[in-house]
C-alpha cells in the first residue's frame, strides 16, 4: 500500500546493532560459563524461571503494582471508544482496558502477547489531556503491544538478570566458603576453585554492566519506534508531541520520592516517572530525551505536509 | 507481523480492502426479505483526517467533487476527532450509494491516506429501530450495529442479522471487533 511515511533506516539500523551486540554478549557469556563452571544449568534455570514468571504474569504484576483496574465499556465509554477506533485502524485485536487511580499523568501497556495485552491510563492522564492527545498516547501504547515490546525486553534483559544473579551467588559462596583460602591446607584444588569463582564473579559483573547499558539503549530505541508507529497510526504527530510536552512537564514538577514504587515499571511507561537531572541519565535512561522525541515527530509532521 | 518487524520495532500500516464493499446491494435484498429492515438511503465514510497541508489539499479536492453533486454530501466530525462524509440518496438506489462511497475511498487511498480509513456505514431501519451495517476496511468484513440508546446496543438483533447475512456478506467472525459507533450519522 502507498504510504506517506519514509522508512527510518537510521533508527532500524541502530536498533539492529544494539540487538546484535546483546546477542554477541549472550554467546560470549555462555561460552565463558561453560568453560569456567561445568554446571551453569542451575543459574540459567533460576534466572530463566524468574524472568519467565515476570513475562507470563506481566499484565497482572503491572496492574497490581500500579493499582490499575480493568474497566468495561459501560464504565469508561470514551476510553474504550478511542481504543476501539485505533484498533480498527491498525487491524489489531483489542487489548483489555484499565484505569489506574493515580494523579500522575501516565499510561502503560503490558502483557505477553497482543491477545493478552492490557493498556492502562491513569486518571491524571485522562483529566489533563484533550481527546486528540489521549488518542496519540494510546496509539503509542498500542504500538508497544504490536511490537511485542514486553517479550523483546524480557528476552533482552534475561542475560543481565542472569549475570546479576551469578555475581550475587558467587559473592555469597565466596564469603561463606572463605574463597577456599582459609582452611590452611594449601590444597591445590581449593585454590583453583577460588580462582574460578573469582573469575566467574568478575566476568558476570562486567556482563551485567554491559547488558544493562545495552538494554537501556534498546529500550530508548523502542520508545522512539513506538512514538513513530503511534504517530503514523493517528496521522497526527503533533498531537503526540503536545501530549509529551504536557506529560513531561507535569512529571518533572512532581517530586521523585512519591514515585519510587513506580520505578520498576518505567520501561513500559509512556514517559519515565523520574525527575531529570542525573548526569549519566542519557546512558541509563529507559526513555529518550524529550528533544529527541519531539524532533522525530516534527520530521513525521513535515512528511505529512508535503503535497501529493 | 513478521519476526523482523518485531525485532526492529516497526509496524506496517494496515491496507484497506475495498472489494467487499460491493457485496452490499445483494445483501440488502436478503435483509429486506428475511427481516423487516429497509435501507434509508444514507451511507457514510468515516476516516481520521491527518494533519498537514497534503491532507487539507486533498480535502479541498474531495469537497469540490462533492459540490458538483448538488450538495447531497454532508460533512461532520465526531467527538473522537474522526470525520464523516455522509451521502444521502433514495432508499432504492443502493448501487449508486455504494459507488459514490467507493469513489471517496479510492481518492483517499490514491493520495496515500488509505491507512486513515476507519469504516463505512450503510443505515437501515425497520420503522422504529435503526440498524447500521458497518464495513471495516482493514478487515474487509461487515458487522451489524443496532443502537437502542446512549451506550446501549441490541445484541439479539445484531446476532440475528449476522446469521441472516452470512451467505451474502463476509461477516466479521471476531465479535470483539464489533465496536459500537453511537454517534454515527444516519442511525
Amino acid at each position: 500500500m502507498k504510504s506517506r511515511f519514509a522508512p527510518d533506516r537510521g533508527l532500524a539500523s541502530r536498533m539492529l546493532v544494539t540487538t546484535f551486540l546483546l546477542g554477541l554478549l549472550y554467546v560470549v557469556f555462555t561460552a565463558v560459563l561453560i568453560v569456567l563452571i561445568k554446571s551453569a544449568v542451575l543459574a540459567i534455570v533460576i534466572a530463566g524461571g524468574l524472568l519467565f514468571a515476570q513475562y507470563w504474569f506481566s499484565d497482572r504484576i503491572a496492574l497490581y503494582a500500579m493499582h490499575g483496574r480493568i474497566v468495561t465499556p459501560e464504565q469508561a465509554p470514551e476510553l474504550h471508544g478511542v481504543i476501539d477506533r485505533l484498533c480498527a485502524l491498525a487491524d489489531m485485536p483489542k487489548p483489555a482496558v484499565a484505569i489506574a487511580d493515580v494523579d500522575v499523568p501516565n499510561a502503560f501497556a503490558t502483557g505477553r502477547s497482543p491477545s493478552k495485552a492490557v493498556v492502562c491510563a491513569t486518571t491524571g492522564l485522562i483529566a489533563r489531556l484533550e481527546v486528540e492527545e489521549l488518542e496519540a498516547v494510546l496509539a503509542h501504547e498500542l504500538s508497544h503491544v504490536a511490537h511485542r515490546d514486553v517479550a523483546v525486553m524480557t528476552v533482552a534483559s534475561f542475560l543481565g538478570v542472569l549475570a546479576g544473579l551469578i555475581t550475587r551467588f558467587g559473592l555469597y559462596a565466596g564469603f561463606y566458603g572463605g574463597f577456599g583460602g582459609n582452611n590452611g591446607d594449601g590444597d591445590d584444588e581449593g585454590d583453583n576453585m577460588a580462582l574460578v569463582l573469582i573469575a566467574v564473579v568478575a566476568v558476570s559483573a562486567v556482563v551485567y554492566g554491559l547488558s544493562f547499558l545495552l538494554t537501556r539503549a534498546l529500550s530508548r530505541y523502542r520508545e522512539l519506534s513506538a512514538d513513530r508507529s503511534g504517530a503514523m497510526l493517528t496521522g497526527r504527530p503533533s498531537a503526540l508531541a503536545s501530549a509529551l510536552t504536557k506529560v513531561s512537564g507535569q512529571i518533572a514538577r512532581i517530586p521523585t520520592r512519591d514515585l519510587r514504587q513506580a520505578e520498576a515499571f518505567n520501561a513500559f511507561f509512556f514517559a519515565p516517572a523520574l525527575a531529570p537531572g542525573f548526569s549519566l541519565s542519557s546512558l541509563f535512561a529507559t526513555h529518550p530525551p524529550l528533544d529527541r522525541r519531539l524532533e522525530q515527530l516534527a520530521v513525521l509532521s513535515r512528511q505529512l505536509g508535503q503535497q501529493v | 507481523m513478521g519476526f523482523l518487524d518485531v525485532v526492529l520495532g516497526r509496524t506496517k500500516a494496515a491496507a484497506p480492502n475495498l472489494d467487499q464493499l460491493f457485496g452490499l446491494p445483494a445483501a440488502a435484498v436478503t435483509l429486506q426479505t428475511s427481516t423487516r429492515f429497509q435501507p434509508t438511503g444514507v451511507g457514510s465514510v468515516c476516516f481520521k483526517a491527518a494533519e498537514g497541508g497534503a491532507f487539507t489539499g486533498l480535502r479541498e479536492q474531495v469537497d469540490q467533487l462533492l459540490a458538483l453533486d448538488q450538495g447531497k454530501y454532508r460533512e461532520q466530525s465526531d467527538s473522537y476527532g474522526f470525520t464523516w462524509l455522509v451521502r444521502t440518496t433514495t432508499p432504492d438506489d443502493l448501487d449508486g450509494l455504494v459507488t459514490d462511497l467507493h469513489a471517496v475511498n479510492s481518492s483517499l487511498v490514491d493520495a496515500g491516506f488509505g491507512a486513515a480509513l476507519l469504516c463505512t456505514i450503510i443505515a437501515f431501519t425497520d420503522g422504529a429501530q435503526p440498524l447500521g451495517l458497518v464495513y471495516l476496511y482493514k478487515r474487509g468484513s461487515w458487522y451489524p450495529f443496532a443502537p437502542t440508546g446512549p451506550d446501549r446496543r441490541d445484541t439479539t438483533v445484531e446476532l440475528q442479522i449476522k446469521s441472516a447475512l452470512e451467505q451474502d456478506l463476509h461477516v466479521e467472525d471476531d465479535l470483539a471487533r464489533w465496536f459500537p459507533l453511537h454517534d454515527a450519522p444516519g442511525l
